[in-house]
């Protein structure tokens, strides 16, 4: 037993170990890697294929198509992180805006403002407490207030659309700051906002840990009801912001307004990287996971595709993103 | 020693950046049980995927009977006569025992139809060779840890392996399950069934096996009689080194009284306990699986509701219990499922550490970066953790570092009571000696340690004092010196 080389044995262990620990950052760096690469890849075969693609003009059309989604799968990103998901996003888009043309048209541009955002704040609180409080699935929550909300909107409208939207709420939500249209000075604000909340607050912290290990998070004293609550209140004010822009740039509030925004919602959260499985997810991943579903879907129209087949594109670059997320996992 | 029935020459293996096996030579013979030791990383996993089919290694040669082998599936592994047994059991919950054992091989009428009724004849007659007693036509997910292992054998019985591999077979199972399982494998063993056996629990190897082979590094370091080795040379083998920590630490006296706990029942199987915990010990807790040893520490933690009953911290009463209430008092909780209830495996050691104690390094909401990762460096020094990088993910990291990351997370805390639950499950044997240290300092600084085992000599050489617990009581209370495995046992199983 003495003749064992002892010196070594401490080193090599550690050894193999840190190797292994490279591999996994290497694994979260290609994961970062393949989302721009996706991004240059839509980007460049359009440049290539179509010379108006880039420019200027077009790129700030993208921006613009792309700001809804993003506004709405900011909110999804923070839900998915936590282990959630919100199918009610759309609806509440929907229920928000007509409420909110509704009272603007009597009570004036800010209490219609006001009453959208409590109509997405209200709704937010619903899904929450119906998740936190009384502990139902994500996925079944959603799913009931996205058939309660959308069916709320066209009782409360009785499925007419509203026009007669003040133009200082058109300008504002769908207008121009210089160069740039407001609504990507939205996303923005809101994504630097978000972005700040997720990885510098306690409040992200305890996000990420639920998503990571709920029973966890408990066991550490996070107040898992109140973050979860909090999070879908979240995702309800963002998705009335996304329904004030879709009202701003139509000019008009339609009771089906936001329909089916979910599922591009969550399609820019997962093509960003963020797990379904909950506890990974950026914010910044998530933008460009929306710019990369706008620029398709642009670059598709831009080359008179018709609109059937951007549905099939998108679908096949949702599971592509999903598929090569795999694949990296995979390689490890 | 006879002919091998299953013989392992020159194998290797490695994944990118780490050579897994290197020219390992391993034979067992029918009827053999043959230990397969190591610490954790040693090799040993890479060797029973590599026999049970599941990877195909680089180099070398499985050799079952004579005749080379070349195994691309674990299907194929199975057919040739060679069954692994994981450690986390591979059941469908819902399915029946009999539907479980002949999952994928399932016994038709005419290939089209199941004809369940000769299923579960014909595996109630595989169970009935086992000698235990299940009724295969109840769900898996209603029988015991135990006989959920019972039925994985009878599956590898219904394939005549005559190689059966188990993984770490008792780390869930209780004492009396893990001696029915040795008359199992005993008999298995007469009926010329080689069997390999992982553990990490040497004193089971001591009873069980007839040689063992230490792994360390990839590398087989040797392959020994075990009636001719001591406990002490198996872990020198594993290990590379002496193990003196092995021996008692040091009694250390009663200070102030820092938990109190007076008549505590609650649903979750507490009855009327009363005890108390002083700072500067440790009090061990035995007791059978199952006696209600978790919840007592969970019911402190106020984690679960009591019913009735009252818990004391440092003399003031502890009421209006919650977690967050027991984390005020400075309690911590260190589960027995790390995986499921302690760990953020994707979070980096930094977020796992401070998690608790956040609101120290936060304000207004926003993390101050800076003093938070001083904290994490400070805590991953202290610790001895490895590796010092706190930015990487936790679950990265060896069982053994990641308990360290955990206590630490309560260090960062400043908590003083700590509970500790299995602090040294799947953790191997040279971080165990390391997690006994730590748990030592921590009593010298002051705290009180409430720890959970099931671990025998780990509860007679870290315990101050031990409540023994059964059926959701303390039936007994012993100083150290007067406690030993056969005491102990006597009292968690029902003598008085």
């Amino acid at each position: 037993m003495q003749n064992l080389k002892t010196d070594n044995l401490e080193v090599v262990p550690v050894a193999a170990s840190a190797a292994a620990l490279r591999r996994m950052a290497s694994i979260e760096r290609v994961r970062r890697l393949g989302i721009l690469f996706g991004f240059v890849v839509v980007y460049g075969v359009f440049a290539l294929l179509n010379h108006q693609f880039m420019s200027v003009a077009n790129l700030t059309a993208v921006a613009l198509q792309s700001s809804i989604n993003a506004i709405i799968a900011i909110g999804m990103t923070l839900v998915i992180i936590s282990a959630g998901i919100d199918l009610s996003v759309g609806s509440i888009a929907g229920l928000a805006s007509v409420v909110a043309a509704t009272v603007m048209a009597t009570s004036g541009l800010g209490a219609g403002v006001a009453a959208g955002l409590a109509v997405g704040i209200v709704a937010g609180a619903i899904n929450g407490i119906l998740i936190a409080r009384v502990g139902l699935a994500p996925f079944i929550v959603t799913l009931g207030t996205l058939a309660l909300f959308r069916g709320s909107a066209l009782v409360f409208t009785n499925g007419q659309p509203i026009y007669g939207i003040p133009e200082p709420f058109r300008s504002i939500f769908a207008g121009t700051l210089g160069p740039i249209p407001t609504p990507v000075i939205l996303a923005i604000v809101v994504a630097l906002i978000v972005d700040f909340v997720l990885r510098r607050t306690t409040f992200g912290e305890h996000i990420i840990a639920i998503g990571g290990n709920e029973e966890a998070a408990r066991l550490c004293g996070v107040a898992v009801g109140r973050v979860k609550a909090l999070i879908y209140v979240i995702a309800g004010a963002l998705s009335a912001l996304g329904g004030f822009v879709l009202v701003a740039r139509i000019g008009a509030a339609e009771p089906i307004g936001g329909t089916g925004y979910e599922l591009d919602a969550i399609a820019a959260t997962v093509i960003g990287g963020t797990s379904l499985f909950g506890g990974v997810g950026t914010v910044g991943g998530t933008l460009i996971g929306a710019l990369i579903l706008g620029g398709l879907r642009n670059g598709l129209t831009l080359m008179n595709v018709q609109s059937f087949w951007q549905q099939v594109a998108s679908g096949l670059v949702i599971i592509f993103a999903v598929l090569i997320d795999k694949l990296i996992r995979r390689a490890a | 020693m006879t002919k091998p029935a299953l013989a392992l020459e020159r194998l290797s293996k490695s994944y990118p950046g780490v050579q897994a096996l290197r020219d390992v030579d391993f034979a067992i013979a029918s009827g053999e049980i043959h230990a397969l030791l190591g610490e954790n990383g040693a090799g040993k996993s890479t060797l029973l995927n590599i026999v049970s089919g599941a990877v195909r290694p680089d180099a070398g040669r499985i050799v079952l009977d004579g005749a080379a082998l070349d195994l691309h599936s674990p299907l194929e592994a199975r057919k040739a006569g060679i069954a692994l047994i994981h450690q986390e059991l591979a059941l469908v919950p819902h399915m029946s025992a009999a539907a479980n054992i002949y999952l994928g091989r399932e016994v038709t009428r005419g290939g089209v139809t199941l004809d369940r009724a000769a299923m579960e004849r014909r595996a109630q007659d595989l169970i009935d060779r086992l000698q235990v007693e299940i009724d295969v036509r109840r769900p898996v997910r209603s029988l015991s840890m135990a006989q959920r292992q019972c039925v994985e054998i009878a599956r590898a019985l219904l394939y005549r392996a005559r190689v059966l591999a188990l993984d770490e077979p008792t780390s869930s199972l209780t004492n009396r399950e893990c001696d029915a399982l040795f008359v199992i494998l005993r008999a298995l063993r007469t009926e010329g069934v080689a069997i390999i056996y992982v553990s990490h629990r040497l004193e089971e190897v001591a009873l069980i096996a007839d040689r063992a082979t230490v792994m360390r590094d990839g590398r087989v370091v040797g392959t020994v009689t075990v009636a001719q080795t001591s406990r002490a040379e198996l872990v020198t083998m594993m290990v590379g080194r002496d193990l003196s920590e092995l021996a008692p630490a040091a009694y250390r006296p009663p200070a102030a009284v820092a938990l109190r706990v007076e008549h505590l029942t609650s649903a979750a199987r507490l009855v009327d306990i009363s005890f108390e915990a002083y700072r500067g010990q440790v009090l061990g807790i035995a007791g059978l699986v199952g006696s209600g040893r978790t919840e007592l520490l969970r019911a402190i933690f106020g984690a679960d509701p009591i019913d009735r009953g009252t818990i004391a911290v440092n003399g003031k009463p502890f009421t209006g219990r919650t977690i967050r209430g027991a984390i005020d008092r400075n309690i911590g909780l260190v589960p027995e499922d790390r995986k499921g209830q302690a760990l953020f495996g994707r979070m980096s050691i930094r977020s796992n550490m401070t998690l608790v104690s956040l609101g120290r390094f936060a304000r207004g909401g926003v993390i101050q970066a800076k003093p938070r990762q001083a904290e994490a460096q400070a805590l991953v020094a202290d610790l001895d953790l490895r590796p010092r990088d706190t930015a990487r993910p936790v679950g990265l990291l060896s069982g053994g570092n990641q308990q360290k990351a955990i206590v630490g997370r309560w260090l960062s805390a400043k908590s003083d009571i700590l509970l500790i639950d299995e602090p040294t499950r799947g953790v191997d044997v040279g971080a165990k000696a390391e997690i006994y240290r730590l748990i030592g300092r921590l009593t010298s600084r002051g705290a009180a340690v409430i720890m959970v085992s099931s671990d025998l000599p780990e509860i007679l050489q870290i315990s101050d004092r031990i409540a023994i617990m059964r059926e959701g009581r303390i039936v007994k209370e012993l100083e150290r010196e007067s406690a030993s495995e056969a005491t102990i046992m006597h009292y968690a199983t029902g003598g008085v």
